[in-house]
């Protein structure tokens, strides 16, 4: 059993995490901003990023709030190294082409759906309540990765390509989703945290669903790399906290 | 990719605070599913509706500058189609 302070504490660990997601998923939807295929997806694509990262801000805010030291949302978004980024490896991949983000973005969508749904009976209130909040924004999320990722897997030779050799480079990344440590045990023991072992399964009903339509091959289970929430990243990580945080590591505390 | 396969789509979006549907825009899609998504994305961004309409602009028959002569002008000497041109008994204050 955890006292009362223990449990704050992983919870704020716990929440920093699902933090780190959102900011570096954000941040790499963003890198799509005056790059989309045209005008329409260009800002469609903007949105979604900035779900996420108003998602971050929201988890930062309650980690902030749970640590109760001074830090803010800020001191985690631009003042911490990658070893101290606990965000799963799936996020922090480079876009790609458009195919490789759209795939990504399913396979991460599909999962987020699943989590906050059980999020919403996270005992904790206010994760509850963010939960309640970003599932809508998910749900579209979907909505959308879904549609792109049939219309290209079921497009021309050349976008099918395109989506198979994506689906088959990100596979290895998707177990990591559903891993979990002893932190992620206990509070999902507690009532807090999500088991996401438990929710493979569906999502694999998903997948399989939605590749069919797509005409796409699931991949084999052969390889998986994982260490992201234990602040063991890849080497792309660093490049893109490096440009998320220049500003604010040369000119700190700078305000306009 | 370019927007010259993609169809062009009119918008018209319900806001709040109206009843009827008002012509906001148009918008490149690949087909009417996507062009909803897209007029939700790119039209509703501050909230600004509750329902969307899109519609391919190819399927809207609009009405000819040469024709306007024959189309409007015969009406201006028709007075007798206003509302306003009739003079109302007392007891009616309001219409």
């Amino acid at each position: 059993m955890m006292s009362e302070q223990q449990l704050q504490q992983a919870t704020f660990e716990y929440t920093l995490r699902l933090g780190d997601d959102a900011l570096v998923l954000g941040h790499r939807i963003s890198e799509w901003v005056r790059n989309g295929p045209f005008l329409e997806e260009d800002i469609a694509y903007g949105n979604v990023a900035l779900d996420y990262i108003g998602r971050a801000r929201m988890f930062y805010g309650y980690a902030a709030e749970l640590a109760d030291d001074g830090r803010t949302e800020d001191s985690f978004a631009y003042t911490r190294s990658e070893r101290e980024f606990s965000n799963l490896l799936i996020n922090e991949l480079p876009r790609g082409d458009f195919a490789y983000s759209q795939v990504r973005q399913l396979l991460v969508d599909i999962y987020a759906n699943l989590f906050l749904t059980r999020l919403l009976q996270s005992k904790d209130a206010t994760l509850a309540a963010i939960a309640a909040k970003a599932i809508k924004e998910s749900r579209y999320h979907l909505r959308r990765s879904r549609e792109w990722v049939i219309r290209l897997g079921d497009g021309t030779e050349e976008s099918q390509h395109r989506c198979q050799l994506a689906l088959d480079d990100i596979w290895g990344y998707s177990h990591e989703m559903f891993e979990m440590d002893a932190l992620e045990q206990q509070l999902a023991d507690a009532g807090i945290g999500v088991d996401v072992s438990s929710l493979r399964d569906d999502w694999l009903v998903q997948i399989r669903e939605i590749l069919a339509e797509a005409t796409l091959q699931l991949p084999a289970d052969d390889w998986k790399v994982s260490g992201g929430r234990d602040g063991y990243h890849t080497e792309f990580l660093g490049h893109l906290l490096t440009e998320l945080q220049i500003v604010h590591r040369s000119y700190p505390g700078c305000q306009w | 990719m370019t927007t010259e396969n993609l169809e062009l789509f009119e918008v018209f979006i319900r806001s709040k605070r109206g009843l009827d549907h008002k012509h906001v825009g148009s918008l490149h899609a690949e087909d009417p599913a996507q062009a909803l998504e897209y007029a939700r994305d790119c039209y509703t961004r501050r909230s600004e509706g509750v329902s969307i309409w899109v519609v391919r602009s190819a399927d809207i028959v609009a009405s000819q500058e040469d024709d306007a002569e024959s189309f409007y002008d015969p009406s201006d000497d028709k007075p007798y189609r206003h509302a306003t041109y009739y003079q109302l008994p007392d007891p009616v204050n309001n219409m």
